[in-house]
């Protein structure tokens, strides 16, 4: 970028994201929707994210001081006045929340990052460019979800030990030391089947491609596709829930399930979250 | 020598008489002639004592180790480090702003004093200017030690290249990057500016290789009565410069925090509550070396009572803006509408990080009470312990920052309940600390600590002063 691009591109840097009607007449805008009812927390979602993403699984002693490398993680929850002792669980089970980034439309990530590693893409995704993290880990510090994680060691030369290796997924770069990593949408996917619909001259069509997450889940709880598609089931299922993009707060009545957590940031995600209903006769 | 150390106390004898007349702490005494005072000042440049290089060397094996540890986590990462997420800043964060608070005051002080000419400041200005020097090299340390991959940090500096990207410039690590590279530069050249006519006088007295040094960095001052005017003005240009430079690069530095969304971060009064957190703390070390120059160099002469004194009674001034800022962080959030501030406030004060906090509070709070005493005022290896503490609040204040909003954020699942920094952590602090004496001390031994030119000002103007006033 030559400084009279700088200059004139200036503005651009301010705008408010979204707006209204931003990916009207896009052609992709990638979201999801997590049917909260449907989870069972069973982790197929977080076991295929480790195998799709390259993810190195960092041992129980790291993992206590805090080193996991979860992308997608699944939170438990007991309900209000349900702690219980250890070894027993109560009637109604644990509540559980698969959490990744939300793939904010306003991330907070994004402005803070000094060298831009982590930025917009125009299907709107955040993006994260290893090459260009230098590792400040403010994006982290800013994440409301805390979703972001980093690479304290250098896992590639010991996370595969040979020939485990040869498992890794060759679409995706196994990252070094020093560099901030987090959920990506599964893009390796996203950009080889819009590669393809480019090459037959159409759009990709919904269910062509979806995330490792969502093609794993049992119960079917993630719905993966292009919000910008008005057919695609994740448009429906938004619509439904009479949730957009750009609006501030969704609106909140017993028929509606879906919600975007922390709406009250205005980090506006793309992930809608749909309440469990399902109650004392779980 | 005698006759100097005599003027330590304010109502000496001499002055006595005609006290009602005298302005009541008279700086520096009257009667040191002008080549007493290139005298005593070049005596401090002479072959250090064999303490000099015991020290000297124990600081090099701090500032060793700090190399060692940070070997240690270039080569394995930073989980050496064990922070973790969330708490992904810890010490280094908490001790970055620390140094960079304390590189606040030397020129932010000199530069102040100088334009509103508070001639008190002429004999310390030198040391607290290199000190300021000195810290602001450790902060930019920790910026690198900091980074995931230090060896991309030009990354973050904004210069056109060939790889046609530009830093982020709505990132306050930018702004940081910048306002420090810039305060640092200004801060040399400033220091430098003021030291030349002094250079002059070591090169008139030194030989052989320092000479060389001397000459070459006196830039041929000579002394005329042109070189003199220009100095003035360019000098006075500086100040002027370096006085709202200095207030924003704290300022920025809090935009760090305050520009985030996370609660205890997220507060409009952070750019005057860590610029006056940066000045108090600054002021506390500038009493510390003061105490020790005065001390190690037997500058009673200049570095006298009575300045201490108004230095005391600035760093107190300081201390209580600093702490009715710190009450308004609290209460604002205590009142406001946010309840994950307010539980990490409690936090902060009875969870895991409470030792922290109320350590905080007693250095930093409590004890600048103490200066009230008479007897902390004058006693001065008492004082010195006092300014000791007091800095060490500040940097449990810069943990008490960090630290909680990590343990605490908004997000539930995040929090932790302890976290404990690793020996590498330490290990690098140390060393900063290492660094820093090794700096100051080869400073000490090269270059005069006190201005000589401008104390005889201070003289000349006294006596005229006196004069005047019929005293003398
Ligand atoms: S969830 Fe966190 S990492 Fe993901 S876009 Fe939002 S702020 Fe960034
Ligand atoms: S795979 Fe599906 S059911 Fe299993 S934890 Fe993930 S979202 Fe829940």
């Amino acid at each position: 970028m030559s400084l009279n691009n700088l200059i004139k591109n200036w503005t651009s840097f301010r705008s408010r994201r979204p707006y209204l009607d931003q990916y009207k007449n896009a052609d992709y805008k990638w979201a999801m929707v997590i049917d909260l009812d449907a989870c069972t927390g069973c982790n197929a979602c977080t076991t295929a994210c480790y195998a799709e993403n390259n993810l190195p699984v960092v041992g129980k002693e790291r993992y206590e001081k805090g080193h996991a490398m979860h992308w997608l993680r699944i939170e438990r929850y007991w309900g209000e006045g349900e702690s219980v002792p250890v070894d027993m669980v109560p009637d109604r089970g644990a509540q559980f929340l698969p959490m990744m980034c939300q793939q904010c439309e306003a991330a907070p990530c994004e402005v803070v990052c000094p060298v831009g590693a982590t930025h917009h893409s125009a299907d709107g995704l955040n993006t994260q460019v290893y090459n260009r993290c230098v590792g400040s880990r403010y994006c982290s510090a800013n994440c409301p979800y805390k979703v972001r994680y980093f690479n304290w060691w250098q896992y590639a030369d010991t996370a595969w030990p040979n020939p485990l290796e040869l498992q890794l997924n060759p679409d995706v770069s196994v990252r070094s030391k020093g560099v901030m990593e987090k959920c990506t949408f599964c893009v390796q996917r996203l950009r080889e089947s819009m590669d393809h619909a480019k090459t037959d001259g159409r759009l990709v069509r919904d269910g062509e491609v979806t995330t490792a997450c969502a093609q794993a889940c049992p119960t079917s709880a993630i719905t993966f596709g292009n919000l910008a598609n008005p057919q695609s089931q994740v448009a429906k299922k938004w619509k439904n829930q009479q949730i957009a993009l750009e609006k501030d707060e969704q609106k909140k009545d017993e028929n509606l399930r879906g919600y975007r957590i922390f709406e009250e940031f205005r980090t506006y995600p793309s992930v809608v979250y749909l309440e469990r209903v399902r109650d004392l006769e779980a | 020598m005698s006759h100097m150390i005599k003027h330590d106390v304010p109502d000496d004898n001499e002055i006595h008489i005609e006290k009602k007349f005298v302005p009541k702490d008279l700086d520096i005494d009257k009667d040191v002639s002008w080549a007493q005072i290139n005298k005593d000042v070049l005596r401090s440049l002479d072959r250090p004592r064999p303490i000099f290089w015991v020290i000297f060397f124990a600081a090099m094996a701090l500032f060793s180790f700090g190399v060692y540890c940070e070997k240690y986590q270039y080569d394995n990462g930073l989980g050496v480090a064990d922070l973790n997420n969330p708490q992904v800043w810890g010490l280094y964060i908490a001790t970055f702003i620390f140094w960079i608070g304390m590189g606040h005051s030397g020129t932010l002080l000199s530069a102040l004093l100088h334009i509103i000419h508070a001639d008190w400041r002429k004999p310390i200005y030198r040391y607290a200017e290199a000190m300021t020097t000195f810290s602001l090299l450790t902060a930019a340390l920790f910026v690198l030690i900091h980074l995931g991959r230090v060896w991309q940090f030009y990354y973050v500096v904004a210069y056109p290249n060939e790889r046609w990207v530009w830093p982020n410039f709505s990132s306050p690590l930018v702004w940081d990057a910048t306002a420090i590279g810039t305060y640092l530069t200004s801060s040399l050249l400033f220091l430098y500016t003021g030291m030349v006519p002094d250079l002059a006088i070591c090169r008139d007295n030194a030989t052989g290789a320092r000479k060389k040094l001397y000459t070459f960095m006196s830039l041929g001052w000579q002394g005329t009565d042109r070189q003199w005017a220009t100095f003035r003005v360019t000098y006075m240009t500086l100040a002027c410069f370096l006085m709202p430079l200095a207030v924003s690069v704290h300022s920025i530095v809090s935009t760090d925090f305050a520009v985030s969304q996370n609660p205890g971060w997220h507060i409009t009064s952070f750019p005057p509550y860590f610029v006056a957190g940066a000045l108090y703390s600054g002021c506390s070390v500038i009493i510390t070396l003061f105490i020790l120059l005065r001390y190690v160099f037997r500058f009673e002469a200049y570095m006298t009572m009575p300045i201490l004194n108004k230095l005391i009674k600035m760093t107190f001034a300081i201390a209580m803006v600093w702490n009715y800022l710190n009450l308004i962080e609290y209460s604002t959030v205590w009142y406001g509408a946010n309840e994950i501030a307010k539980q990490q406030l409690l936090d902060k004060m009875t969870g895991t990080y409470a030792p922290v906090f109320w350590g905080m509070v007693f250095c930093s709070t409590v004890m600048p009470f103490t200066l009230l005493i008479k007897f902390v005022r004058t006693h001065l290896p008492t004082l010195m312990v006092v300014s000791i503490i007091l800095n060490f609040g500040m940097w449990l204040e810069r943990i008490q920052i960090i630290t909680p909003t990590f343990g605490h954020s908004q997000y539930p699942w995040t929090w932790t309940s302890g976290w404990w920094p690793s020996w590498v952590q330490f290990g690098i602090v140390a060393g900063s600390f290492g660094w820093f004496t090794m700096l100051f001390m080869l400073y000490c031994k090269i270059f005069p600590t006190i201005s000589m030119y401008e104390v005889k000002e201070m003289v000349h103007d006294q006596s005229k002063m006196l004069k005047a006033k019929g005293v003398a």
